[in-house]
């Protein structure tokens, strides 16, 4: 349905005239706090809020930077959507959706010649989404996999290199599944030899074997905050989805956690960040995407207290130490097995979603 | 002539003069603002959503449709009605002798800081209160530490991760709410009751069975009313406790938030379980005496 006949339906003149109403409370309600023209208002996820990496920023160009976590880039579209053009500056996205941005008008294009991107990894530029219409509108800034996060002292690190583990009777009841849908479909995909690239409609049978299989032997299937407990405490041994963003940050406190790149291989996952074509503040928002880009913001991004990741440059200024948790030195060799983050198409997401609910309620 | 025609007192109603009939609703009007801007508006706009497509708009009844024709999406609104009937059941079974041992048989000095003491969870934030719970029940939890300890079981027990779990935080909970509508119904009891009918040769038993607890149904159904609705729209307990290993319907409606934004499916879920919250309510308002309670 295009922009104008959607216009035209009294649903949706209700809907936007609600809207306004909602936006016009919203800004009576929130006049007193409202943030300074002058500040920069970003959409991120947790890793962003550190005072760590955010005030550098801020003290170098007498910025304050107002950040909103969300969690789910439909979530963080609606913040959007629920808010005024110009409300905000730059936004954190799954580097798959960033085309969802662009579908619905809210990026600007990026000026490339001003972005390391010849620094990054080659493998998380991601041009087949964060380019559309030969336009830059996002630059992968963190990255890492899915795939099996493990106590090295509870299993056998040899079974770690094959998924076959993970539905195995060895570790029943010792596994937890990180509960997102799209990475551990797609670590089931590669369980089952398809590329996670080329999943259909026809697949799922397959897949959801595959998932009730895994759900057979989970203690749980938790968010981020629940699997790592359950990880970190010992309730369980195995995390199937998890990684370098679970282990790295516990490393000091639990150097017994680590994670394997299986044979069959892993889902590559990374963040990007993106510009919104209404920011007031443009000039701002490119100087901040800059440092974040910069190897010291990278460094700061990658060991954030909220979770650690690789950085996308290739010249992030970490210790050794930093580079030794990450297991920076692997990274060729992982990347070359790791493939991308499913990215269907509206419906078969919703399909999978779906499956996914199933999983779920199996007993 | 009406009915009232002789009496020299004018009827309350028709007395107050003019003038004083602005006071009233200028006393209720912040509060109807207040529900009229943060409830009906939002409901409203609730309503139209689930009536509309995810993918391209327009008027749609599928997201109401999708309910009734996914059994996953059933099975939470079953999961979350049998988890709700639980707590409320056990609530009300520990929660009625607590109030009934507070108001009878604490003395009259020390009912103030029992009740406080009571109360005293309610002072601590309802999601670190899930993740404690988490750390009790987990398998190197004091439970299963104090079992496997004491060798009465070998095997720590799952009880972490459970909808045995989810119960337990929300009975926690729950039961306190409980005891505070009970007690103040138990205290509101004239002791004459009791009297009359020990006068007439009830004993204790019977007297509780045919007179006391008949006079503090209103505040067992108005606690277990409110642990229905807080329960049945909880989010946090099950999440934290349940491990997912069942969905409930606020979960539900959370997962069609996250990545894709289907808001008209997660109104219309919503909606549904407010109906149900409606039937709950319409089933037990002839107890619903809530200024008795």
């Amino acid at each position: 349905m295009s922009a104008k006949s959607a216009s035209r339906n009294p649903l949706s003149i209700l809907k936007s005239h609600l809207h306004a109403a909602c936006a016009a409370t919203a800004l009576l309600l929130g006049a007193g706090s409202a943030a300074q023209a002058a500040d920069l208002n970003a959409l991120i996820w947790c890793d962003h809020a550190d005072p760590a990496l955010l005030q550098p920023f801020e003290e170098a160009n007498g910025v304050k930077v107002n950040v909103k976590e969300f969690e789910g880039t439909g979530a963080g579209l609606a913040i959007v959507e629920q808010s005024q053009p110009g409300d905000w500056d730059v936004m954190v996205i799954d580097s798959i959706d960033v085309p969802r941005g662009v579908e619905k008008g809210l990026f600007e294009p990026l000026p490339e010649d001003k972005l390391p991107l010849a620094d990054l990894f080659p493998q998380v530029k991601m041009d087949g989404s964060t380019v559309v219409g030969g336009k830059r509108y996002g630059i992968t800034e963190k990255f890492g996999y899915n795939t099996i996060g493990y106590n090295k002292t509870k299993v056998d690190p040899a079974d770690m290199q094959s998924m076959a583990a993970l539905t195995g009777d060895k570790y029943k009841g010792k596994v937890a599944i990180y509960d997102y849908y799209l990475p551990v479909i797609g670590m089931a995909a590669l369980a089952i030899g398809k590329k996670t690239a080329e999943l259909t409609e026809a697949d799922l049978p397959a897949l959801k074997d595959e998932l009730l299989k895994m759900k057979a032997n989970a203690k749980l299937v938790g968010e981020v905050t629940a699997s790592q407990t359950a990880l970190a405490t010992g309730e369980v041994d195995i995390l199937v989805g998890g990684g370098e963003w679970v282990t790295a940050g516990l490393a000091k406190e639990n150097p017994a956690l680590d994670f394997s790149i299986p044979k069959e291989g892993a889902v590559l996952w990374s963040q990007s960040l993106a510009m919104f074509k209404d920011s007031k503040n443009k000039d701002m928002a490119l100087k901040f995407i800059q440092y974040i880009m910069s190897p010291e913001g990278q460094a700061r991004l990658a060991t954030s207290s909220c979770y650690w990741g690789m950085p996308a440059n290739t010249k992030a200024a970490l210790t050794d130490d930093q580079k030794k948790v990450l297991r920076f030195d692997e990274q060729p060799g992982f990347l070359a097995r790791a493939q991308a983050y499913p990215a269907p198409s509206a419906d078969l997401d919703k399909k999978m979603q779906d499956m996914w609910t199933e999983m779920l309620q199996a007993k | 002539m009406s009915p009232s025609g002789n009496n020299p007192l004018p009827r309350a109603g028709r007395a107050l003069p003019r003038a004083g009939s602005a006071l009233p609703w200028a006393l209720v009007t912040p509060a109807l603002g207040w529900t009229l801007l943060f409830f009906v508006l939002p409901f409203i706009a609730m309503g139209f959503s689930s009536l509309t497509a995810h993918e391209g708009g327009g008027f749609t009844l599928s997201n109401y449709s999708q309910f009734f024709t996914n059994p996953s999406y059933w099975q939470a609104m079953v999961n979350s009605l049998e988890v709700t009937a639980i707590v409320t059941v056990i609530s009300v079974l520990l929660a009625y002798p607590f109030a009934w041992i507070l108001a009878e048989q604490v003395p009259e000095r020390w009912q103030r800081l029992a009740l406080m003491l009571a109360v005293l969870p309610f002072w601590t934030s309802y999601v670190v209160r899930s993740y404690s719970w988490l750390l009790v029940l987990a398998q190197n939890g004091v439970i299963n530490r104090a079992l496997t300890g004491s060798g009465l079981i070998s095997e720590p027990l799952q009880l972490a991760n459970t909808r045995f779990a989810t119960v337990t935080g929300f009975v926690h909970f729950f039961v306190m709410l409980l005891t505070l509508t009970i007690f103040a119904n138990l205290k509101q009891l004239s002791p004459s009751y009791r009297k009359a009918a020990a006068d007439l040769g009830a004993g204790p038993v019977r007297t509780f069975l045919h007179v006391v607890l008949p006079l503090t149904l209103p505040g067992i159904m108005v606690g277990a009313f409110l642990t229905f609705v807080l329960c049945i729209g909880d989010y946090i307990t099950p999440q934290i406790l349940g491990g997912n290993n069942e969905l409930l319907m606020p979960q539900l409606v959370m997962m069609q938030i996250g990545r894709r934004g289907d808001f008209p499916l997660a109104s219309a879920l919503s909606i549904i379980l407010m109906g149900v919250v409606t039937i709950a309510y319409l089933a037990c308002a002839r107890w619903l005496k809530i200024e008795r309670a």
